[in-house]
C-alpha cells in the first residue's frame, strides 16, 4: 500500500514496474491514470481555452485521506498491491494528474477496486483546481456526475 | 487553535489562515463557524448560512456537529474537484 502527493510528473511504466516486482500472487493489474484534458470555458460572452490549471491541496490532510481510502479497498477487496499518486500545482493540458494502481490474484476484484478508487478520491480527498484562462483565474465547480459515481459505492459498504 | 481556509475560501475571508482563541461555550465545529462570522465581511461571506463548504479537524474530515475538544487545527474548505 503506497500513498503519494507530489508537485513533479511520474513514469507510469517504472511505477507499475516497481508496484509488481516480486510479488508473483498478482494475477491482474488494472490502472487508471488521469490527464488534464483540454477544455473551454462556456460561461459569459467569450470562449475561452484553458491554458492550464493549479491543483490545490491541504498537505497532511491529503495523505491521510488518500491512505483511508486504501485502506477502505483493501477491506472490501483481496488486493495484492496499490498505488496512488497524485500530483498538485501547475498543469498543463496533456499532463498527467494521478495514477491509480491495483493488483490482484484476480481481475473483477482489481477492475472494481481501482474504479472505486477513483470515484471515492475524487470526491473524499482535498484538492481543488484552478483553471487558468486569458480571462482569468476561476476555481473549478463540482460535479454532480462525480458525487453520483462515488455515492454507489456507499450501499456496497 | 489554527484555522485554515482553502481554495476560494482564503480570499474571501482574505487570510490563509489564523491562530484564534474561541470562548468555551463554542464547542463544536457549527458553533466556530459562527462565532468566525463576526470576525469581518469576508469571513461571513465565505461561512454564510447554507453557504456549500466542509470542515476538518486535525485534517480528518468533520461536519458542523463535530466536537472541537483539544482541536489544534480546524479547517474549511470547498467542495473536493481533484483527480
Amino acid at each position: 500500500m503506497t500513498v503519494r502527493v507530489q508537485e513533479a510528473d511520474f513514469d507510469t511504466g517504472a511505477e507499475l514496474a516497481r508496484l509488481t516486482s516480486g510479488n508473483r500472487k498478482i494475477g491482474g493489474l488494472v490502472v487508471f491514470v488521469g490527464l488534464v484534458r483540454e477544455m473551454h470555458v462556456r460561461e459569459g460572452l467569450h470562449r475561452d481555452k484553458i491554458d492550464a490549471l493549479t491543483l490545490e491541496h491541504y498537505p497532511g490532510m491529503t495523505e491521510k485521506a488518500l491512505q483511508d481510502i486504501e485502506a477502505e479497498a483493501n477491506r472490501r477487496w483481496p488486493l495484492e498491491a496499490t498505488l496512488i499518486v497524485h500530483r498538485y500545482g501547475k498543469l498543463a493540458a496533456g499532463d498527467r494528474i494521478v495514477l491509480v494502481a491495483v493488483g490482484s490474484p484476480h481481475r473483477e476484484a482489481a477492475f472494481e477496486a481501482c474504479e472505486f478508487l477513483v470515484d471515492w478520491l475524487k470526491t473524499k480527498a482535498p484538492f481543488w483546481k484552478l483553471e487558468v484562462t486569458p480571462a482569468g483565474e476561476k476555481w473549478v465547480g463540482t460535479h454532480e456526475g462525480d458525487d453520483k459515481a462515488a455515492a454507489r459505492w456507499e450501499r456496497k459498504a | 487553535m489554527k484555522v485554515r481556509y482553502f481554495a476560494w475560501m482564503k480570499r474571501t475571508v482574505g487570510v490563509p489562515e489564523e491562530e484564534v482563541s474561541p470562548p468555551t461555550d463554542v464547542r463544536t465545529v457549527g458553533d466556530l463557524v459562527k462565532w468566525l462570522r463576526a470576525r469581518s465581511a469576508g469571513h461571513a461571506e465565505a461561512l454564510a448560512e447554507g453557504a456549500a463548504f466542509g470542515a476538518a479537524v486535525d485534517q480528518r474530515t468533520a461536519s458542523l456537529d463535530s466536537v472541537l475538544a483539544g482541536a489544534r487545527e480546524v479547517a474549511f474548505f470547498p467542495p473536493f474537484t481533484g483527480g
